[in-house]
């Protein structure tokens, strides 16, 4: 019988893996348990409504509105895209379609070590150069929408590049080989072609690069302000919902801990949208 | 505009673009250095800080953050390798990998100020952990799980397929060929994915701010809070205590985070070669 007691010993095995495999779906589980528990009474009591619409966040009143702050924490988004994303983009056609091979080789690593820099060595360098700059140069504070979404925008270059990079690369070879033999130039082949093919991988690029910088925190804390108000200008300081959160969180209680934490709820419901959508383009590749 | 001057113009902006990119990181990594590297002495690595940071050294950040690291990983390598076993050795592509793959996506994608919130009411509050290497250690391991799930998922799909077959036709159960065939042989790949979440966990604030908390002290056991070195930064830096030492502190950051990678990028090479 001792092939079954190995048989057993086997099963019990796969049965732990099983276990461990669910330890990400069971933390995800637990995280949004625990975050929804805190900051939905809040919500319930405040009323959904007051709570996203209005504009006035005083806590320590009874006031919890985070309208202002997501729309700035929506402005700082798209400000990071627009800087990052055009940029992340250029480095990838130029590393996959026009680069050699060893240059290949050496900017490829490199610009990946951008995504190990710190977000607090970002935010410190971001206030003590580019905030003097935009401030003599532009005007206002300096501490300013500009300012975050430029280093926003940095920092979303590693996400933006890993990911169309290998998007671009999956493109087969004989698409590219079809387009030069009609005659069409590199860039007319990369801009007609291969963007083409790789699309929706390019665009699951920008959208995991737009899900890293709404839940960026320390940098923002650090370069935009932090200012309660919604920002009219590109100069305006502003709170996104993650500063809102880590700023306030060091002394709060009670009510006020809650609205933080119903902060967060808000927070997580961007972000999982944006992994959702990333991930409904990624499959889409994968039919084709 | 003639297919060839639009060429031009379209190689020009990209490799603008691509130079703009490496000069960034070449700044950063330039300023850092340059205005860090002439405080880093012998006892600024080995003094405690004093003053709240203003005089002294680091070196309680240190042993905090090493400690930090070292509980986290000890919590995630199991799990992470786990689940990428399962995936690889114990299932075929349907329904159940389908969720756990989305659910690490998801994992990934979670913001760290999040899992500071999570850390923070479950761990140091509901749980009564406090502010200490436990719930850092905990909160952390979560971050960098989906990390390590990822590249021990492609480090043993790299296992050549023959090396199962032989298991097999020698007679070995499926768990004799993972402890002796596979895992070995994945075990470069599985290491480059645990230096590069090291790497990852060196630099985070937000999280290991509200759960490992910001004393000053030398941790002990594992119910004792301290203060990472990016933490120390982030307050040094901001509330102005200590430019000097800020940049100090930054600087030995960075240069770990470089090695790290370097190391990694090193490893996964080397590896990559064996493997062809």
């Amino acid at each position: 019988m001792a092939a079954t007691a190995i048989q057993r010993k086997e099963k019990l095995i796969e049965r732990i893996f099983l276990l461990i495999a669910f330890s990400s779906i069971f933390s995800l589980f637990i995280i949004a348990l625990f975050i929804f528990a805190e900051g939905l009474p809040l919500i319930w009591k405040v009323g959904l409504k007051d709570f996203l619409l209005s504009t006035r966040w005083a806590p320590t009143k009874g006031h919890f509105g985070i309208f202002a702050m997501i729309v700035s924490s929506f402005w700082v988004t798209i400000g990071a895209l627009l800087f990052g994303g055009p940029l992340g983009l250029m480095c990838s056609f130029f590393l996959v379609e026009f680069a050699s091979d060893r240059l290949r080789a050496f900017i490829k690593p490199a610009l990946e070590l951008l995504a190990g820099i710190p977000s607090v060595v970002y935010g410190f360098l971001g206030v003590v150069y580019l905030v003097p700059l935009v401030r003599d140069y532009l005007g206002g504070p300096g501490l300013s929408l500009l300012t975050a979404s430029i280093i926003l925008g940095i920092m979303i270059l590693p996400t933006v590049i890993s990911i169309s990079v290998d998007a671009l690369v999956a493109v087969p070879d004989s698409y590219r080989e079809a387009a030069f033999s009609l005659g069409a130039t590199r860039w007319q082949t990369t801009y007609m072609v291969t963007v083409h093919a790789a699309r929706s991988g390019i665009i699951t690029s920008l959208v995991l690069g737009m899900g890293r910088a709404v839940g960026e925190t320390m940098a923002v804390i650090m370069i935009a302000g932090n200012a309660l108000k919604i920002p009219l200008s590109p100069l305006d300081p502003l709170r996104t919902l993650t500063s809102n959160i880590a700023l306030e969180m060091g002394y709060a209680s009670g009510m006020h801990r809650q609205a933080l934490f119903a902060t967060g709820i808000v927070l997580f419901f961007f972000v999982m949208a944006l992994n959702t959508i990333a991930t409904v383009y990624a499959r889409r590749k994968r039919i084709k | 505009m003639t297919p060839k001057r639009s060429e031009h113009i379209a190689l020009g902006l990209m490799v603008s673009g691509a130079f703009l990119a490496l000069a960034i990181l070449f700044f950063i990594i330039a300023v850092i250095m340059i205005k860090g590297l002439p405080h880093i002495t012998l006892r600024f690595l080995l003094d405690n800080p004093m003053d709240m940071g203003r005089a002294g050294g680091i070196f309680s950040t240190i042993v905090s953050t090493v400690y930090l690291l070292v509980v986290s990983l000890i919590i995630a390598i199991p799990l992470g390798v786990g689940t990428a076993i399962y995936l690889t050795e114990y299932t075929k592509e349907g329904l159940i990998t389908k969720i756990i793959r989305f659910g690490t996506e998801c994992l990934a994608g979670v913001p760290s100020i999040i899992l500071g919130l999570f850390g923070f009411i479950l761990l140091v509050i509901k749980l009564g952990f406090g502010w200490s290497v436990l719930s850092g250690g905990i909160s952390l391991s979560i971050m960098i799980l989906p990390v390590i799930i990822r590249t021990s998922e492609e480090a043993i799909k790299s296992v050549p397929a023959s090396y199962r077959d032989i298991n097999k036709v020698l007679g070995g159960t499926r768990w004799q060929g993972i402890t002796r065939l596979v895992l070995p042989s994945a075990a470069p790949g599985i290491l480059t994915g645990v230096i590069l979440s090291v790497g990852r966990g060196i630099g985070e604030t937000a999280v290991v701010i509200f759960t490992l908390g910001t004393s000053l002290r030398i941790p002990f056991s594992l119910f004792d809070s301290g203060r990472s070195m990016a933490v120390h930064f982030y307050l040094l830096a901001r509330e102005g205590i200590s430019m000097n030492n800020a940049y100090a502190t930054a600087a030995v950051l960075v240069f770990s985070i470089l090695f790290i990678n370097i190391l990694s990028y090193y490893l996964m090479h080397r590896f990559v070669a064996r493997r062809r």
